[in-house]
């Protein structure tokens, strides 16, 4: 079903929370938010659900008006970022609860709970308090409240923000399978980058109370319409600088310059932003990709982890990180080479950041 | 092998803290646990009697009365005071200007020393003179706090509940407040009514502010001594003689030193046994 939004905007007193806003998110699947914090995630989901009205605009769902509508006549569901169940509720009763209140028929609701308890493997813990379960376990008696119901809507709003990095990774690989065949559309909040890509689905990319892009997650990935989505979409932060076009070459300050593919063959003559990914940006001791062109600055922070470098660099006055594979010991104030992928170069418009073509 | 060198100077460093908990605990506790088990003459002269005391203490029927007394009043107040809090502290505004306004109101009453409280209620409630005692006694009803044992205790429960009820509801709204939107939204989401989320999210979070509510409640209603001291005297007759009231009779005004003490100290125990039960039993239920 398809969740649409017609112009909303949502302004609380003299602040405005989510500018002038049109989105369709399709029905089924699964549907991302990406944003730092106070870029309008949660005011997004607030407003999907209905627990926020708009101050203007419309929200339809399934080809009905739904703008006024309370929440508790939109079959949604939601998991928020904070574990939230009730208290003195046992996980079973937990998940019975949205269950409870629709009136179901009690040997449903066993087998429906028994269901999902088996789907989230909280069947153990069945008896339990929430308070006596670890963070994973009481997130997923909230994601289990979440699936115990057929709703139509499903909004998960950081759900994994405050788990444990383990728990995290478990639980997002389980995600899209649980919610696999329900037909509900699924909205989830992160402020990840990676997360949205391993999640796949489609993505809108948040930026102020904007929605920067919206479309298949690979697609706004490689193909950002504009700088700010690039950079939503880019943990560590893209690299940018100024480039120029001219006889046929982008050149980087006179230092360096490399031929204009094809893709940028028609953009006229001039000043442009590139914009390279960290991974794309790798040491000069590294083999060179097939299209690349070597730049030189001056290393500011090196931070080596098991298997990967991250080194920070100063390129004529852009701080800009490189991201490789391997430790690459740069010693800090030194100058170093770096090989730039220009293949995978990101090319916007000096005025308004909008992708070049 | 190195020897292990001893340094006693480091007895000095506690010695402040001896000293305190000696001259503020320890010492005034032992003086009454001195004269509970001993008769005292003039010139400080001591004969031992044991637990005589404490036997004539327990099977008097004067104790017995003030101690059933005191149950009630402490029964009655609790009673209104943790529900009336919990009901105002839900009404309560939650953000805005208001806010700031209801709670200076609500800390108002505990501002005022209790002596003046109970000056304040005894004027308030004469039947005369009083806005209270004149406008029921203009209700037609016949009410005279000073010489109709109810009327004294409808007006000390009154004055008890003024003076307290804020302290609960101040508890009781830091609980309310420290509840995240988002349960209120999944309550919303799941269609909860009113009332469930009253019992099934409120209440379960307010637990431990409400039980530190109850228990300041409990052991300062079962202490309490100069508001109705005040207002009635303990009258009329013995009628709202509570347990302070009566053993302040016992120690300064007929000078029984030793059943005093021994009173004081069964006194003391009750309080401390029924708070440590009450406390281990919430935060046992707390546990499971």
């Amino acid at each position: 079903m398809a969740l649409e939004f017609k112009n909303v905007v949502k302004r609380v007193g003299a602040d405005i929370h989510i500018y002038p806003t049109d989105l369709t998110i399709e029905p089924g699947g699964f549907n991302i938010l990406l944003g730092t914090t106070l870029s309008g995630k949660t005011s997004l989901i607030q407003l999907m659900a209905g627990l926020e009205h708009p101050t203007s605009g419309e929200v339809w769902f399934d080809g009905k008006d739904v703008t006024g509508v309370s929440v508790q006549k939109r079959n949604v569901s939601m998991v928020h970022q904070q574990f939230i169940n009730y208290p003195n509720f046992s996980v079973y009763d937990n998940i019975a609860s949205p269950l409870k209140v629709a009136r179901m028929s009690k040997a449903d609701i066993k087998a429906r709970v028994g269901q999902v308890a088996e789907l989230l493997k909280l069947t153990p813990m069945l008896d339990r308090r929430p308070l006596e379960l670890s963070g994973g376990q009481q997130q997923r008696t909230a994601l289990a409240r979440a699936l115990v119901k057929d709703s139509d809507l499903v909004l998960l709003d950081e759900p994994l923000a405050n788990l444990d990095y383990k728990l995290r990774e478990e639980l997002r690989d389980e995600l899209p399978k649980m919610f696999k065949g329900r037909g509900a559309t699924v909205v989830y909040a992160t402020s990840e980058p990676g997360e949205a890509l391993l999640l796949g689905g489609h993505t809108a990319a948040l930026h102020e109370g904007r929605v920067t892009q919206f479309g298949e997650t690979a697609r706004v990935y490689r193909q950002p319409q504009d700088l700010i989505s690039a950079q939503v979409f880019s943990d560590p932060p893209i690299n940018t600088c100024r480039v120029t076009k001219r006889d046929g070459r982008f050149h980087l300050n006179g230092t360096s310059s490399w031929p204009v593919g094809p893709a940028h063959a028609a953009l006229s003559d001039g000043p442009f932003v590139m914009a390279i990914r960290p991974h794309q940006v790798t040491p000069a001791e590294m083999a060179p990709p097939a299209e690349a062109v070597r730049v030189e600055g001056t290393v500011l922070v090196t931070e080596l982890s098991g298997s990967e470098s991250v080194v920070r660099f100063n390129l004529e006055g852009d701080t800009w990180i490189s991201q490789s594979q391997g430790i690459h010991a740069a010693p800090v104030g030194t100058r170093a080479a770096f090989h730039v992928d220009t293949s995978q170069c990101l090319y916007f418009n000096v005025e308004d950041h909008r992708i070049a073509v | 092998m190195a020897r292990k060198t001893t340094n006693q100077k480091a007895w000095f460093l506690v010695v402040p803290v001896v000293v305190l908990v000696a001259f503020n605990a320890v010492i005034p506790l032992m003086t009454v646990v001195n004269y509970s088990v001993q008769e005292t003459f003039g010139d400080n002269v001591f004969f031992w009697e044991g637990v005589k005391w404490y036997e004539q203490v327990l099977h008097s029927a004067r104790f017995h009365a003030s101690l059933l007394r005191q149950i009630t009043f402490t029964g009655i107040i609790l009673a209104i005071e943790i529900p009336l809090g919990v009901a105002i502290a839900l009404t309560m505004p939650k953000k805005g200007f208001w806010v700031s306004v209801c709670l200076v109101l609500m800390a108002l009453p505990l501002l005022i020393p209790w002596n003046v409280v109970g000056a304040m209620w005894n004027i308030y409630a004469l039947p005369e003179l009083g806005l209270l005692g004149r406008i029921i006694n203009g209700l037609g009803i016949n009410y005279n706090f000073t010489q109709q044992p109810i009327a004294a205790w409808f007006t000390t429960i009154m004055m008890d509940v003024w003076h307290w009820t804020s302290l609960v509801v101040l508890l009781a709204y830091a609980g309310l407040r420290s509840i995240p939107d988002a349960y209120y939204q999944a309550a919303k989401i799941d269609g909860a009514s009113g009332w469930a989320v009253f019992r099934h999210i409120q209440l379960p979070k307010m637990k431990r502010v409400l039980t530190i509510a109850i228990l300041l409640r409990f052991m300062d209603s079962f202490m309490i001594y100069t508001e109705p001291f005040v207002l009635t005297g303990g009258g009329p007759g013995n009628s709202t003689t509570f347990l302070s009231i009566d053993l302040v009779k016992v120690a300064l005004g007929q000078f029984d030193l030793g059943p005093a003490a021994a009173m004081s100290l069964i006194y003391f125990l009750i309080v401390l046994l029924t708070s440590w039960v009450f406390y281990t039993l919430m935060m046992k239920n707390e546990e499971q």
